[in-house]
């Protein structure tokens, strides 16, 4: 099993280069990277740098998780998606939401991010798409592509006393 | 040297700049670890809690942070507690009630979130608006009991509907990644 790394390692904050080639051993480190993914809690997402690999791979699937209230905003869900190379080409909203890190444990903290993004990424065989993402997913995604470019959420905190933007909001007695 | 134990060591008065600055730096001079704090401006008062680890007894901290304390003319209090770091309870919920500042309406709120299961991890409460016709804002965070967020949604739609108050719950849905 691929060990994770923790903050204050200094290779969480390397800036990842991007993948090369689409062979075997991408296709075996992918798998592991997965495999590490799988023993954390209700971990919906895993970048290289994470187990110590300073390249541009990251997996993302949220496929798993039990949403709290329906959120009345698109959420999207692909699956699991192998990004390789990966980049947000289009951001749009903001929304403020709680995250947590593999990297980082016992600790949770607000992070802004958009809510929709667009996304271009090759898979594990090279295979390349774009997709638009929104909701948890989009930010499970943005969490990933900043371990990639050596961003920890903490670099991106804003106060838990603030609530400047509601992601998810009910009014009470009109359901 | 004795095994630090954890204490809990609160401090209150009129705020003015370098308080935090004068008394940690005072603990820190006195061997003391800090764990978890939280400090906040309360109708202009100064107000901090603070997680302190300290080898002596709740007398001898006192006596290591109140010549500073005095000083600045704050009130400080120490307690022993039975406090662990890394036992964090995350919260699941967020409620947000706000309206015309009347009495009872915190009270009223917490004990039909409590009631429906909830148990609450922070809370924070505002008045503002102007004195003539001042609006009463309480933010907390919790975790929802076993029934989830049904019975809490059901708790703050009765106290909506009562009239007076605006009431909003939000699901925070941490991502791990
Ligand atoms: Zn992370």
């Amino acid at each position: 099993m691929l060990e994770i790394l923790r903050y204050p390692d200094p290779r969480l904050k390397e800036i990842s280069e991007p993948a090369l080639r689409f062979d075997d051993e991408l296709r075996a480190f992918a798998a592991a990277l997965e495999e590490a993914r799988r023993a954390g809690p209700a971990t919906v997402g895993i970048a290289a740098p994470q187990v110590g690999r300073l390249i541009r791979v990251a997996i993302v699937d949220v496929s798993g998780r039990k949403p709290g209230k329906p959120s009345g905003k698109p959420e999207t869900c692909h699956g699991r998606m192998v990004l390789v190379n990966p980049e947000i080409v289009e951001w749009d909203g903001l929304a403020i939401g709680r995250e947590g890190c593999l990297s980082v444990p016992d600790f949770t903290g607000n992070v802004i991010r958009a809510e929709q993004i667009v996304l271009e990424a090759r898979d594990e065989h090279g295979a390349s798409s774009r997709r638009e993402l929104s909701g948890f997913e989009a930010r499970a995604v943005q969490h990933e592509v900043d371990h990639l470019d050596g961003i920890l959420f903490l670099d991106r905190l804003v106060s838990r006393r603030a609530d400047l933007f509601q992601r998810k909001t009910y009014q009470g007695a009109a359901k | 040297m004795a095994q630090a134990r954890w204490h809990m060591l609160t401090i209150i008065g009129a705020d003015r700049p370098g308080i935090v600055a004068a008394v940690t730096q005072a603990l820190f001079e006195g061997g003391c670890n800090l764990g978890e704090t939280s400090m906040i401006r309360l109708g202009g008062n100064f107000t901090i809690m603070m997680m302190v680890a300290h080898a002596g007894d709740a007398s001898a901290l006192a006596a290591l942070a109140g010549p500073s304390a005095e000083r600045l003319g704050l009130h400080l209090h120490v307690v022993p507690i039975e406090g662990q770091l890394h036992a964090a309870l995350e919260p699941d919920v967020r409620v947000t009630v706000f309206g015309a500042d009347r009495p009872g309406i915190v009270a009223q709120v917490t004990s039909a979130l409590a009631a429906a299961g909830l148990n609450i991890v922070n809370l924070e409460s505002h008045v503002g608006g102007s004195p003539e016709q001042p609006i009463y804002i309480m933010q907390l965070e919790g975790r929802a009991g076993e029934g989830g967020l049904e019975p809490l949604e059901r708790a703050l739609a009765e106290i909506k509907a009562r009239g007076g108050v605006d009431v909003r719950l939000a699901s925070i849905d941490a991502l791990y990644g």
